[in-house]
């Protein structure tokens, strides 16, 4: 059955995932975002959300259910595992860029390597990418000169490099310095308004609010509630959430 | 400078095992006994079938000659580690001169030393040092092995003076400042601050230099000193039984694996309790 | 002439025998030393490349290999190639002569490059090692294979981490080529020996055989140094 955008774009369901000591983090996931949605994941520390966005890239194999991306099933031995992470762009806690790599180096190796497209064209689109996370003229810098929040942004021109339809942003702001996360979630805000979808986990509850078509609120392994940000963080039903929210607003 | 603004490493800390110092192990000796035995039964089944006298009684008679022998090596690694200590710590110690001729001749001492061939500079002492010397009307003779002794203690020298070096240089600054504030001068700061927690770190990678130094001295058996390599050589050559060359080699590194293993236990358990900060 | 004025008999220098004979030396261990560096860095990379393989047996033969010769001293190892080895492997000639197979140059070449190799394997492997998984996931969410991350991400950072490691183990792999010696191969010291035999000019030579090890060991030193920097990645530091 071919996918088509009138269908959520990453659909999953009753997902579950016990690690290797036995320890159940996805107990049973279920949720849909559709195409130009953006949805944040807030809940306690070791709930499992960062083992759910690994499982919808793959990184991370899923015991039962099933995860669908544009239609194709994930959790399939026979995934074309490459095929899908151009589709889907994740950017992690530690952004992970390249050491020995400059910023533009690092927004250019995967379209070029991986894709094998264009250099000159590549480098174009690089440029523009660089100069959207407003990081022009830190094209020939190093990661390790760059200040984390910078490393971070550059991280997100790598992911966007690859024109993914979706973006998977892993509590990208929680390794960086106060002063430098405003200009991260700036950057993640104006993708939104350009109607990426996106699957956010994060801690910034007000960025959250602001930014959010939907919020997620997980627990154990579990999905407890979600609602329209408005909604959510008003009125709470479980009392899992308000005891969270009342502790960290 | 710059590098690590962010606190989150691009590269883990990390430690390669093959830079870190050689050393004997609990499996070294297994491997070393069982290879023994293998060869030994094997020689006593020549022995019999060409009927000759058994290895093992071979070996026994031998045994007092090379404990003979393996005395000297002791005694040369005693020695050369004591010289190269004597020197090394003042080398050291000019390589953190304030004075630039002074800094600039130790280090290029040292680096000269650490950068011979071991063999090289056996050779160079061997033949280039009289075989006696007159101090003061008294003629103290020197010996093949004490001049090979001195040979082996150069490159030692160089190594202490490195660790000594290195030592200094790993005392955090905030030490030296805090000494100044208490207005102790150069010296005194020195002697009463940072010497003594360098004696704590320098102490297990000294012992494991002369672990080194005791493994390298059969080296001189090449510039002919009757150490117990040489001798085992000469055993074989008047035994003249093929049967007993590789029991023999294997009983002469089971010496030293029985003499530097609880070396290697000390330093381990030394660096181990020195960790605990 | 120097020797006349000052009793110096430095013979390699107008002497044409002797200065043949000692170039022919300083050829050999450089030819030695060369090939012995570029072999153990190749059995670094390939030992390294099995200790990641899937295969248990192959994983444990490299095993064994690092641990035998990582633990016996070259010397030893030398001795054992060339005297147990090097004992079967003889032609015997119409004439009833037993020729080696293997020459002695050769022994002492393979002897050394699998010693300094097996440190290699080490290094290498560590490198590898210390490269944050997470860098990994990076290149794989990318849509980079395994494969391709390796080549592109990972072996370029690990070799960067190994260098340091590496230039101290080829150094002392340089000094360790002096031993080759002790079973006859026309090298340096062995050249020298002859001549001082000959000439009896044992201090003029020990000084000149000194000097050119220092001088080459000292080359190495400064080759990898400026390697090391050239290599280095900017903003990043070791701790």
């Amino acid at each position: 059955m071919p996918w088509t955008p009138d269908q959520p774009l990453v659909r999953l369901a009753d997902v579950h995932k016990t690690f290797g000591g036995g320890v159940e983090v996805l107990k049973g996931i279920t949720m849909d975002v559709m195409k130009g949605e953006v949805i944040c994941i807030i809940g306690p520390s070791g709930s499992g959300k960062s083992t759910l966005l690994r499982c919808v890239n793959a990184l991370v194999p899923i015991d039962r259910g099933s995860i669908l991306v544009e239609g194709q099933e994930v959790n399939d031995p026979k995934l074309d595992k490459l095929a899908l992470r151009r589709k889907v762009g994740m950017v992690f806690q530690q952004y992970n860029l390249f050491p020995h790599k400059t910023a533009l180096e690092n927004v250019m190796m995967a379209p070029v390597h991986v894709l094998k497209r264009d250099k000159k064209e590549v480098e174009r689109q690089a440029l523009a990418l660089i100069a959207k996370v407003r990081l022009t003229g830190k094209e020939e810098s190093y990661p390790g000169e760059l200040s984390g929040g910078q490393q971070q942004r550059i991280a997100i021109a790598r992911s966007l490099a690859m024109n993914p339809d979706v973006m998977l942003f892993d509590e990208v702001t929680a390794a960086l310095d106060p002063e430098t996360v405003k200009g991260v979630l700036v950057t993640i805000r104006e993708l939104a308004e350009d109607g990426m979808t996106c699957m956010i986990v994060t801690h910034e509850m007000g960025f959250a609010r602001e930014v959010a078509n939907r919020v997620y609120f997980t627990d154990g392994g579990v999905l407890v509630e979600h609602g329209p940000p408005k909604e959510f963080f008003a009125s709470p039903r479980d009392p899992r959430t308000r005891q969270f929210l009342d502790q960290i607003l | 400078m710059i590098a690590n603004r962010s606190d989150m490493a691009v590269i883990k800390p990390f430690r390669i095992a093959a830079a870190e110092p050689w050393r004997f192990t609990v499996w070294h000796g297994l491997v070393l006994v069982a290879a023994l035995l293998v060869a030994l039964g094997i020689g006593e089944a020549q022995a019999a079938a060409a009927e000759k006298p058994g290895i093992i009684a071979t070996i026994l008679k031998w045994t007092p000659l090379l404990a003979q022998g393996f005395a000297l090596n002791i005694a040369m690694s005693f020695l050369a580690m004591a010289i190269g200590t004597v020197i090394g710590v003042p080398l050291g110690l000019a390589q953190i001169s304030l004075l630039p001729p002074v800094r600039a001749g130790s280090w290029f001492v040292t680096q000269f030393f650490r950068n011979s061939p071991w063999l090289v500079l056996l050779f160079y002492c061997m033949l280039l040092l009289p075989f006696e010397v007159n101090i003061g009307g008294t003629i103290i003779p020197l010996p093949g092995w004490l001049k090979s002794t001195i040979g082996l203690s150069l490159p030692v020298m160089a190594n202490v003076s490195e660790l000594v070096r290195g030592a200094v240089r790993s005392i955090p600054f905030a030490q030296w400042e805090s000494a100044e504030s208490l207005a102790m001068s150069r010296g005194q700061t020195l002697r009463m601050v940072i010497l003594p927690q360098c004696i704590k770190r320098m102490t297990p990678p000294w012992m494991n230099l002369y672990a080194i130094l005791t493994v390298a001295t059969p080296l001189t058996s090449v510039v002919g000193v009757s150490e117990a390599m040489t001798l085992t050589g000469d055993i074989l050559s008047s035994e003249a039984r093929t049967e007993l060359l590789v029991p023999m080699y294997l009983y002469l590194l089971l010496w030293f694996f029985l003499y530097c293993y609880p070396i290697a236990r000390a330093t381990l358990a030394l660096e181990k309790r020195f960790q605990v900060r | 002439m120097l020797h006349e004025t000052s009793g110096i008999k430095l013979t390699i220098f107008y002497d044409a025998f002797d200065r043949a004979r000692f170039f022919n030396g300083f050829l050999t261990s450089v030819r030695l030393m060369a090939v012995c560096l570029v072999a153990s860095v190749v059995i670094g990379v390939v030992g390294a490349w099995i200790q990641g393989s899937r295969l248990r047996v192959l994983r444990l033969i490299t095993q064994g290999y690092i641990q035998f010769f990582r633990n016996t001293p070259p010397l030893v190892q030398l001795y054992f190639f060339y005297f147990a080895l090097g004992s079967y492997l003889k032609l015997t000639t119409g004439n009833g002569i037993a020729v080696p197979i293997v020459s002695n140059f050769t022994w002492a070449a393979i002897c050394l490059s699998f010693y300094a190799g097996a440190f290699n394997v080490e290094i290498f492997r560590a490198g590898i090692e210390a490269v944050p998984r997470e860098t990994l996931e990076a290149a794989e969410s990318l849509g980079y294979s395994r494969l391709k991350a390796y080549a592109y991400v990972i072996l370029p950072l690990a070799f960067r981490i190994s260098l340091p490691a590496l230039n101290n183990n080829l150094v002392n792999l340089i000094k360790t080529t002096t031993i080759a010696y002790a079973i006859a191969v026309p090298e340096m010291l062995y050249v020298a020996n002859q001549i001082w035999s000959d000439e009896s000019n044992v201090p003029e030579m020990m000084n000149v055989l000194l000097i050119t090890y220092v001088s080459l060991v000292g080359i190495l030193v400064w080759v990898m140094g400026r390697w090391e920097r050239g290599l280095r990645i900017p903003g990043y530091s070791p701790a």
